[in-house]
C-alpha cells in the first residue's frame, strides 16, 4: 500500500524542502521506493536541494497537461537506487496545477511507488492546498518560533478540514505529525527558545522528530544532497530516525545534539578556565 | 579552522559549489527568458510526428534526456523502434 505523505508548514523559510529530499532520501534508504513532487509551480527548487537541477527536461506541469508521460518527468537519483524526483515547471503559474490532474498523476505514482512525498509551497493558497488534499499523512514542518508555530496551527486546520479524507465526512482524518526544524538545544535550556514541551503543548500532535540548527544543513543544500545521507552530520541523523518513526517504528526522541552542545560546553569551559 | 581552510582552497568548498550551481543553472534559465526548455514537449511532439511518417512507433516508448554544464549542454532523445512491427509492416506492402 503506497502512502502520500504531505510536507508542509504555511510559514516560507522552515525547511519544507530541506526536509522532503531528507525524508524522500531517508525513506529510499530504508529500501522503500519513493518519489518527492515538488508543489511549488513558478518557484522550483526541489531539484536543487536534490542536486538534479541540470537534469530537468519534463515537469510535473507537462504531465498533468498530457505534453509527456510521467515516466519521461521522473527523474532517478543517481546515488539511490529506490529515489525518483518529480520537478514542477519553473515557468507556468500555479492556475496550472488542477484537482483533477493532481489526483491523475498520485494515483499513477501509487501503482508504483511505497511513498509519494509531496513538498508544499508555503502559504495557503492553490499550490498547498492541492499538496495536502490528496495526502494520507502530513508532517508539519516548525520552527520553535511564533510566526512558525502560529502558521502551523493554521495548516493544522486546513488538513482537517479541506483535504480529501476530512471531506469524507467519515471520521477519517490525515494523520498529522510535527517536525521540529533549527533546534537549538542550549537556547532552548537556557529559556531563550521555546522548548520542544511548549510547541507540543500548543499545536497538541504527535512528534515525529527533533531536526537540530547544524551547519550541515547549508552544506548539504550547497551540494545539492539531502542531508541524511551526511550520516555523520546530527541533523542527518535526526532525519533518519524521523523516518524510522515514519514507517512506524518506535524510536526514542534523543537529546539533541553533538555540535551545538559541544560548543556550547566549550564556551563555558573556555569562560571559566 | 583558519589553516583548515587555507588548505582546502585545493578541493572546492561547497560554497563554491553553490556558487557554480546557480551560475550554471541561472545562465540558462536567463538565456531562455526565464525560461526552462518549454520547448521540449513541441520538439518532441514534431520529431515524432517525422518519425511516424516512416515507421510505427509507441509514444511511450520516448526518451529525452537533457544534461547541462557550464560549457557544453546535451539533448538526447531515444526512440525505441519496434523492428518486428516495422519488419512485418513492411512485409505485407
Amino acid at each position: 500500500m503506497s502512502k502520500v505523505i504531505v510536507v508542509t508548514s504555511g510559514k516560507g523559510g522552515v525547511g519544507k524542502t530541506t526536509s522532503s529530499a531528507a525524508i524522500g532520501a531517508g525513506l529510499a534508504m530504508r529500501g522503500h521506493k519513493t518519489v518527492v513532487i515538488d508543489f511549488d509551480v513558478g518557484l522550483r527548487n526541489l531539484d536543487m536541494i536534490m542536486g538534479c537541477e541540470r537534469r530537468v527536461v519534463f515537469d510535473f506541469i507537462n504531465v498533468i497537461q498530457g505534453d509527456a508521460k510521467l515516466k519521461q518527468a521522473l527523474i532517478k537519483d543517481r546515488r539511490l537506487e529506490n529515489l525518483y524526483v518529480l520537478p514542477t515547471s519553473q515557468t507556468r503559474d500555479k492556475d496550472a496545477l488542477t484537482k483533477e490532474g493532481v489526483k491523475a498523476v498520485l494515483d499513477e505514482l501509487r501503482q508504483e511507488f511505497d511513498y509519494i512525498v509531496c513538498d508544499s509551497p508555503a502559504g495557503i493558497e492553490r499550490g498547498a492546498h492541492l499538496a495536502m488534499y490528496y495526502a494520507d499523512e502530513a508532517v508539519v514542518v516548525t520552527n520553535p518560533e511564533v510566526s512558525s508555530v502560529r502558521d502551523s496551527d493554521r495548516v493544522l486546520g486546513l488538513l482537517n478540514s479541506k483535504s480529501a479524507l476530512a471531506e469524507k465526512g467519515d471520521g477519517s482524518a490525515v494523520k498529522a505529525q510535527l517536525l521540529l526544524t533549527r533546534f537549538d538545544q542550549n537556547r532552548s535550556a537556557s529559556g531563550d527558545m521555546m522548548s520542544v514541551e511548549d510547541v507540543l503543548e500548543i499545536l497538541a500532535i504527535p512528534l515525529l522528530g527533533i531536526i537540530p540548527e547544524s551547519t550541515s544543513v547549508l552544506k548539504a543544500s550547497n551540494e545539492g544532497t539531502p542531508v541524511s545521507l551526511d550520516e555523520k552530520s546530527p541533523a542527518g541523523k535526526a532525519y533518519m530516525d524521523a523516518v524510522g518513526r515514519l514507517v512506524g517504528e518506535q524510536i526514542e526522541m534523543r537529546a539533541t545534539p553533538g555540535e551545538q552542545r559541544r560548543g556550547f560546553f566549550q564556551r563555558l569551559l573556555g569562560r571559566t578556565a | 579552522m583558519v589553516f583548515g581552510f587555507s588548505f582546502r582552497q585545493r578541493k572546492p568548498n561547497s560554497a563554491q559549489t553553490a556558487k557554480e550551481r546557480l551560475q550554471i543553472l541561472l545562465a540558462h534559465e536567463r538565456s531562455s527568458g526565464g525560461a526552462s526548455p518549454d520547448f521540449l514537449p513541441l520538439l518532441q511532439r514534431d520529431i515524432l510526428e517525422v518519425v511516424r511518417r516512416h515507421m510505427e512507433i509507441d509514444s511511450d516508448a520516448v526518451d529525452v534526456k537533457l544534461e547541462r554544464s557550464d560549457d557544453l549542454s546535451s539533448l538526447e532523445i531515444n526512440i525505441e523502434l519496434p523492428y518486428a512491427k516495422t519488419a512485418k509492416a513492411q512485409g505485407a506492402n
